[in-house]
């Protein structure tokens, strides 16, 4: 990207290295956030994107190497497993303001853009795994980050929930021109909306635009190449409908779908 | 006249509801944060301060605030070292310094201990001056865990979450520590060390069904602790039965009430 050279760092990691006993979890691995730019970590298990994201983010000291954060930075984090103690009563509601001090007045507006106002006197414990997404994706909002850190994002939500999510996140960022650093293991989902593709197995194995990554010797002894995955037959169709998050039936081909009742 | 009698029963009265305002409302978090086992473990150890007290030959109030307050500290420092699982270390801990209290006290000469007074608690024997420090130490706690509320709730429900949202998790678990420690340090007196933890358990557990957020479960988590406390001491006065364990009683069986009866207002 040409404005890569040109905006300043929001964050970057330099040479980070990290082993946890005589295991090797990350080696000499560097990156760079830019503002407004989308970044995806994709690798197998075990690869260290989500101790990697914990070092960009200070949860987790490397062994050596530079972790550089602009002062000030406001992050929104979007964590790989939340649990909640079913002993805590909580609302949606709470539980997406207790990353602020003050209440927000625009709490409404900001579960709107994400699709979980309906949510908003839920019990966080009754949640789906695609609605809590939404829920810790608000919280995010609600922070009004300047660069969003995304851990697997779509985990625990099934595959059509996953390609919603991922579009919701394409369109957050076209809106409010955050950055966003995002894990996946999943390249093809994140493919068309992705600006830089790094792939992470301990070291970085490649990285470019998605394309390129895909088609990249290492990308394809990780994870197979395309032709291969072809042979299984995964089995793709259409629908000629969707749902919406309460469960309504709209058309695809109309972009508005707002309560219509369920025959 | 026998206001003499009177006094006494309204400041043990008195005494007991404080421990409960205190344990009903760190209690919530003890068990949110999964800790029922560290409340345990930080009461047994208190009785060490017993001990000290007598040994050293200073006042047993001060000394148990003092082991309670260092014994917090260790395990709050000793959580972060995976060597050893937390309940194998927090069992190893109770019952040694447990015992090591309870040998420390046979070496105590002169001085004849009433252990039973200690362990199960001594609701009667709450002087003036014990009620105006309790009252005070409460005003300290309850002020203290209302000021860190937010940040507690927020560390409690993730505490990676937190710590990106700018929360300093070490300080305000550590304060949360030190509080809870005060906590048991004044509830050993009235309801004994081997049965302080409990108050910090039951009440909050039976608040659940009837709470929709933190903070009511917080309030009604006091209230059912208050409650035990005064259907303890009625039972106790009516039957002649030990208070500390009267009250603990009562406690379990509003839990067990509230758990049959079908309300659930937090689903």
């Amino acid at each position: 990207m040409s404005d890569s050279l040109t905006s300043p760092a929001l964050a970057s990691l330099e040479d980070i290295s990290l082993s946890l006993g005589h295991r090797t979890i990350l080696r000499d691995v560097s990156l760079t956030l830019y503002q407004g730019s989308i970044l995806t970590v994709i690798g197998p298990n075990g690869a260290g994107k989500s101790t990697l994201l914990r070092i960009l983010l200070g949860l987790q000291q490397a062994d050596s190497g530079h972790v550089y954060r602009r002062a000030g930075l406001r992050i929104g984090y979007v964590p790989q497993k939340v649990q909640i103690d079913n002993h805590m009563p909580l609302t949606v509601q709470d539980f997406v303001q207790l990353g602020r001090k003050k209440r927000a007045p625009h709490l409404t507006q900001v579960l709107n853009e994400v699709g979980a106002s309906h949510l908003l006197s839920a019990s966080v414990q009754s949640l789906s795994g695609g609605e809590f997404q939404r829920v810790l994706l608000a919280r995010a909002l609600l922070r009004d980050p300047q660069l969003l850190v995304l851990d697997e994002p779509a985990q625990g939500v099934d595959v059509n929930g996953q390609a919603q999510l991922y579009q919701l996140i394409d369109r957050l960022v076209k809106e409010h021109q955050f950055s966003v650093i995002m894990v996946s293991h999943d390249l093809h989902l994140v493919m068309a909306n992705t600006d830089k593709v790094l792939c992470l197995n301990q070291h970085i194995c490649c990285s470019g635009h998605p394309e390129d990554v895909s088609n990249h010797p290492e990308y394809m002894d990780l994870f197979g190449d395309s032709s291969a995955t072809a042979g299984i037959g995964v089995y793709t169709h259409h629908h000629d409908h969707a749902h919406e998050l309460d469960g309504h039936i709209c058309p695809l081909n109309g972009d508005a779908c707002k309560a219509q009742t369920h025959e | 006249m026998n206001d003499g009698l009177a006094d006494f029963i309204i400041r043990a009265l008195a005494a007991g509801i404080l421990v409960a305002l205190l344990t009903g409302a760190l209690g919530v978090f003890i068990i949110w944060r999964r800790m029922a086992y560290f409340g345990d473990t930080l009461s047994h150890a208190s009785l060490l301060g017993v001990s000290l007290g007598f040994v050293l030959g200073i006042s047993v109030n001060i000394s148990i605030i003092a082991v309670s307050l260092i014994v917090a500290l260790l395990m709050a420092a000793m959580q972060h070292k995976r060597h050893l699982s937390n309940d194998t270390l927090l069992g190893i801990l109770a019952h040694s310094s447990l015992s090591l209290g309870l040998v420390a006290l046979a070496f105590v000469e002169g001085v004849k201990v009433d252990l039973n007074a200690w362990l199960f608690g001594d609701i009667l024997a709450v002087s003036s001056q014990d009620l105006g420090s309790f009252a005070l130490m409460t005003v300290l706690v309850l002020g203290t865990l209302l000021f860190i509320w937010k940040p507690l709730l927020s560390l409690t429900v993730h505490e990676d979450l937190a710590r990106v949202e700018g929360v300093n998790v070490t300080l305000v678990s550590t304060v949360y520590t030190l509080l809870v420690a005060l906590t048991i340090a004044i509830g050993m007196k009235v309801i004994g060390a081997l049965l302080i933890s409990s108050l910090l358990v039951i009440p909050a557990a039976a608040a659940r069904k009837l709470s929709r957020t933190p903070g009511e479960m917080t309030i009604i988590s006091m209230l059912i602790a208050s409650l035990a406390v005064c259907l303890g001491f009625l039972t106790s006065y009516l039957w002649d039965t030990p208070t500390g364990p009267s009250i603990v009683l009562m406690a379990s069986l509003i839990f067990v009430i509230l758990h049959i009866l079908p309300i659930n207002r937090g689903q």
